[in-house]
């Protein structure tokens, strides 16, 4: 393998022993940051067997915050796949007056601090500002301490990952087969849904993918707009921070477990995903 | 006959006409509720107590401790991360080795992983009973509860911004100068710093911007591994989020809108530097 290389290629091969330091030390970098601390917690876990792994995810208290998470995380991936496949297609097929500005705001959440997303929301929907007390007192709505303003926290944080996942693949799109539908008198509804769609089928989905996963491991931004109140507004990583606090290890590790485990899955199908479609086309 | 039905599909109906702009108009409504609103509000709520209340935050000694340390933690992540950043995009897309892809794969980890989650991890490995806690005490470390372990938090989150900025570039990187500079006597070394590394440049910087942006907010992590502890483990997010707490809106507000807008300025800044290096 590395002579092959070495082959090829022979006067840009660096001295082996620049080239093994480099790859050692990205490997122990890598192995240090990533490895021994995944390897750590599932040691801590595994250490108090798995009988009790389930009865502390499944207590009533944290099985609740971690369905408030999941369906959070759904209900705003959902709105994400619709709202960024649609702001990707404005951006790229239309030109209006704003447009770069519009361009520029898309990018905006990533440059804001989570939690300073969260203060955000409450100075705006808080129930001592008028928005939120109209809100609440009118309508009857309660967004800050309540479920719409989690879904809200997480869709301000998430909002680029579908529209710049979608974004490139729809700027390279070839634009024939749309004209030839379109010739064969398909409508712009029936073009979008039967030549467009599929075209985007794999950027919409890992985008959404990676924002489900962002909203499952959200804290900052959440802590702020929903508190912490245990059966109501209680997510699984403000439960993590609650039985850290209370040093309950076991609580602790096994909701953790279980939160790196949907992350990992959803890092793993993403890949998967890419490679697939990769391979497609090329 | 081809000018006349290249000229039907690109004139559309007026149907197609009004059902672009109300996308157009449905795209812009949701972004300036959803995003600017909320923006727009945090910027009138920090001014809502007079610039003098704003001012008197950021003379509070408290706040500038919070931010003193936050920007203390930043500038080490950022310059850990410009290195091993660059270093481990290298290594990915120009080394082959077994477990590559899997390696790559595990990069994108700390986007997914909750930083509640991070920062427990690091009690489990440097807290009294942890993993590495008899070589921290044999070395007399504090890194549980102090600042070496709010770093360590720092770095953990922030690990994938500069590879995923820096390896795209690398492989769509022609590498003939390389060869060229190689072919005619120049050491690795100064091939990479005369070549690549201009061709690398903006990717990097741009790299450091998020960074240092993402280090800058990192709230959750920072929290379970410092412990919020006034004075000596509080950084600029935590201290928003003690003066919420407390019901000192006005502080929180304050300090919130500058770490918003000092992270803003970075990654905008950058932005509009690589696009005019570019043009």
């Amino acid at each position: 393998m590395t002579t092959a290389t070495l082959d090829k290629r022979p006067p840009l091969a660096p001295l082996p022993w620049g080239r093994w330091s480099l790859r050692s030390g990205a490997l122990i970098y890598l192995g240090s940051m990533l490895i021994i601390p995944l390897l750590v917690i599932l040691h801590d876990d595994l250490r108090a067997g798995l009988g009790e792994f389930w009865h502390a995810v499944t207590l009533p208290i944290a099985w609740h915050a971690l369905l408030l998470t999941l369906w959070t995380s759904a209900l705003m991936a959902a709105i994400n796949a619709v709202m960024g496949t649609l702001t990707a297609y404005v951006l790229v097929r239309y030109d209006f007056p704003g447009k770069p500005l519009l361009n520029a705001v898309v990018d905006l959440p990533l440059a804001i601090p989570t939690l300073v997303t969260g203060v955000m929301l409450v100075v705006l929907f808080g129930p001592q500002q008028a928005l939120g007390a109209w809100l609440s007192q009118r309508l009857g709505i309660n967004i800050i301490f309540a479920p719409p303003g989690i879904i809200l926290a997480l869709l301000f944080i998430t909002f680029p990952f579908v529209v710049r996942a979608i974004q490139p693949v729809l700027q390279d799109l070839d634009r024939e087969p749309e004209a030839a539908a379109a010739t064969l008198g398909a409508g712009g509804w029936t073009t979008f849904r039967r030549v467009i769609l599929p075209a985007l089928s794999v950027p919409i989905l890992s985008g959404t993918l990676l924002s489900f996963a962002r909203g499952i491991g959200e804290f900052g931004a959440i802590v702020i707009v929903a508190g912490n109140i245990p059966f109501q507004t209680q997510t699984a990583a403000v439960y993590v921070l609650g039985e850290i606090e209370s040093s309950d290890q076991l609580g602790a590790s096994a909701m953790s477990v279980v939160l790196l485990a949907i992350a990992f899955g959803l890092i793993v199908l993403v890949g998967l995903l890419q490679r697939r479609s990769a391979r497609r086309t090329s | 006959m081809r000018l006349l039905s290249s000229a039907t599909i690109t004139t559309q109906p007026p149907v197609a006409q009004r059902m672009r702009w109300l996308l157009i108009g449905i795209v812009v409504a949701y972004v300036a509720i959803l995003i600017l609103a909320p923006v727009g509000a945090l910027i009138v709520g920090a001014f809502s107590h007079g610039v003098g209340a704003l001012l008197a935050t950021l003379r509070d000694p408290d706040a500038q401790a919070a931010f003193s340390l936050t920007l203390q933690i930043s500038l080490i992540t950022v310059a850990v991360h410009t290195i091993f950043g660059t270093v481990v995009a290298w290594v990915l897309v120009r080394h082959r080795f077994r477990g590559r892809r899997w390696l790559n794969a595990l990069i994108d980890l700390p986007f997914a992983i909750s930083p509640v989650v991070v920062g427990y991890i690091i009690l489990l490995l440097f807290g009294a009973q942890g993993l590495f806690a008899p070589l921290t005490d044999a070395l007399n470390i504090q890194v549980a509860f102090a600042v070496p372990g709010m770093v360590l938090a720092t770095l953990f989150v922030t690990l994938p911004l500069m590879i995923r900025e820096v390896a795209p570039l690398l492989q769509s990187l022609d590498q003939e100068p390389e060869h060229a500079a190689a072919t005619l006597g120049a050491s690795a070394w100064r091939t990479f710093w005369r070549v690549t590394f201009p061709a690398l440049r903006w990717g990097i910087f741009y790299g450091v911007a998020l960074t240092f942006a993402r280090a800058l907010g990192e709230f959750g992590a920072v929290l379970v591994v410092g412990g919020d502890i006034q004075g000596s483990t509080e950084t600029a997010p935590l201290y928003i989020f003690r003066a919420l707490d407390n019901r000192n809106d006005s502080a929180a507000f304050s300090v919130a809108l500058v770490l918003g807008l000092l992270s803003l300025t970075l990654v905008f800044g950058i932005e509009r530097l690589r696009k005019r290096a570019r043009v």
